[in-house]
C-alpha cells in the first residue's frame, strides 16, 4: 500500500497516509467545524481546494480557528514568524 | 432605546454601541452571559492553532450565533505587518466575513500599537479587499491618515489595553472624533462604567472592551453596568450638555421671595 510520510501540523510531527488530502487529514483529526482556516507551507488554502489537495513529506500544515480574545495574550499565540520573534 | 440611532460603518448597521472581546473569562458560559448581559452584538475574537491534540476543548463560537452577534476577528498578538496581514487572511479564510480589527502592536509592555506598521498593513489588507476596523492610538494625525487610506471607522485606545486606566488624553480624543468623518469606537483601557460614559459624552460613537467586564470580580453585572453606562452616555452626548461655569446660577426664582 502507501508508505507513510513525515508532516507537521501545528507545529507537531505527524505520520500522514501517501496521497491524503487535507480534507481527509482534517477528518482524521476530527475537525469538522467549518469555521477553520488550513495554511500549507504558508500557502492558505481555499476551503474548496481542501478534498483536492494532497499532502506531501515535509509539509508543514497550520490550522486555526478562532478563540476568545480581545487582548493578545503571549501563550495563546499559536503562529509567530520569525520576525515576530525579533521584533520582541 | 432610540431605534433611529444606529451605528452604521461600511453600510452595515449596528444594533450595540458597546463592542465587547471575549478573552480572560473564566469559561465559555461566563462568556455568554457577560456578552448577553451587555447587550453587545459585535464580538471580538482572535485566531489561533486548533487544539489537535485535545479534541474534546470545546470551540467559543458554538457558543456564539452568528446570527446573533457580529464576529469580528482581531489580529491581537502581531507585532509586524507581515504577522497582522497573514492573520487576517486567515482570519477571512476561517469564513466569518472581511471585516477585521487590525492591530499591529510596536511594544511589549504597553502594547502600543505600530502607527507605520498599521498604516502600511492597512494598506495591504484595504487594497484586498477587506473592512479594516484600525486599533491605534490616541494620535489625531494618524487617525486622519487611516481614514484617507480607506478604513471606515478608527478606533483609538484610552488608554493601554488591559490597564483599566479610563481615558488619560480625553483632548486628543476628542479632536479625533471631531476631525474624522467616521465613526470613533474608543477601544482599550477602560476601567470602570463611568470611563465608558465619558468616552460617549465626548462624542465617540462606540466603546470596545474586554478586561473592564471580564476582570471584574462579577463580570456579568459589570457587563450590565456598562451596557446603561455606554447607553447614558450616548444620550447625554444627544442631548446636549451645559457649559461649565466657575460661579453659581440659582435655578430657583427669586421673585416671590419674602
Amino acid at each position: 500500500m502507501f508508505e507513510p510520510i513525515q508532516i507537521q501540523v501545528n507545529g507537531q510531527p505527524r505520520a500522514c497516509r501517501a496521497g491524503a488530502t487535507v480534507g481527509e487529514l482534517l477528518r482524521e483529526l476530527e475537525i469538522t467545524s467549518e469555521r477553520v482556516a488550513v495554511e500549507l507551507n504558508l500557502e492558505i488554502l481555499d476551503r474548496k481546494e481542501f478534498d483536492h489537495r494532497g499532502i506531501r513529506d515535509g509539509d508543514r500544515l497550520e490550522i486555526l480557528s478562532f478563540i476568545g480574545g480581545g487582548r493578545p495574550s503571549r501563550e495563546a499565540i499559536g503562529v509567530t514568524s520569525v520576525l515576530a520573534e525579533r521584533a520582541r | 432605546m432610540d431605534m433611529n440611532d444606529r451605528l452604521t460603518i461600511a453600510g452595515r448597521e449596528f444594533k450595540s454601541r458597546l463592542w465587547v472581546g471575549t478573552g480572560k473569562y473564566k469559561d465559555f458560559i461566563e462568556t455568554k452571559k457577560a456578552i448577553d448581559a451587555s447587550g453587545a452584538d459585535v464580538v471580538t475574537v482572535a485566531v489561533r492553532r486548533v487544539n489537535i491534540t485535545d479534541r474534546s476543548k470545546e470551540n467559543l463560537l458554538e457558543y456564539l450565533d452568528p446570527k446573533k452577534y457580529v464576529i469580528l476577528p482581531n489580529t491581537a498578538g502581531c507585532y509586524t505587518v507581515e504577522d497582522a496581514v497573514r492573520y487576517a487572511r486567515l482570519a477571512r479564510a476561517a469564513g466569518v466575513s472581511d471585516l477585521v480589527k487590525l492591530e499591529v502592536l510596536g511594544d511589549d509592555k504597553t502594547l502600543f500599537p505600530d502607527t507605520a506598521g498599521l498604516i502600511e498593513a492597512a494598506k495591504i489588507l484595504i487594497k484586498e479587499g477587506f473592512i479594516v476596523l484600525p486599533y491605534t492610538n490616541d494620535d489625531p494625525v494618524v487617525a486622519k491618515k487611516l481614514v484617507d487610506i480607506g478604513c471606515p471607522a478608527v478606533m483609538p485606545l484610552a488608554a493601554p489595553i488591559g490597564s483599566g486606566l479610563g481615558i488619560r488624553n480625553p483632548y486628543n480624543l476628542k479632536i479625533i472624533m471631531e476631525q474624522v468623518k467616521v465613526p470613533v469606537i474608543v477601544d482599550a483601557g477602560v476601567g470602570t462604567a463611568s470611563d465608558a460614559a465619558l468616552a460617549m459624552e465626548y462624542g465617540a460613537d462606540a466603546v470596545l472592551m474586554n478586561t473592564a467586564i471580564a476582570g471584574a470580580q462579577d463580570p456579568i453585572a459589570m457587563a450590565e453596568a456598562m451596557k446603561y453606562a455606554v447607553h447614558a452616555g450616548r444620550l447625554a452626548y444627544k442631548a446636549g450638555r451645559i457649559p461649565r461655569k466657575l460661579y453659581a446660577t440659582a435655578s430657583s426664582p427669586i421673585e416671590g421671595m419674602l
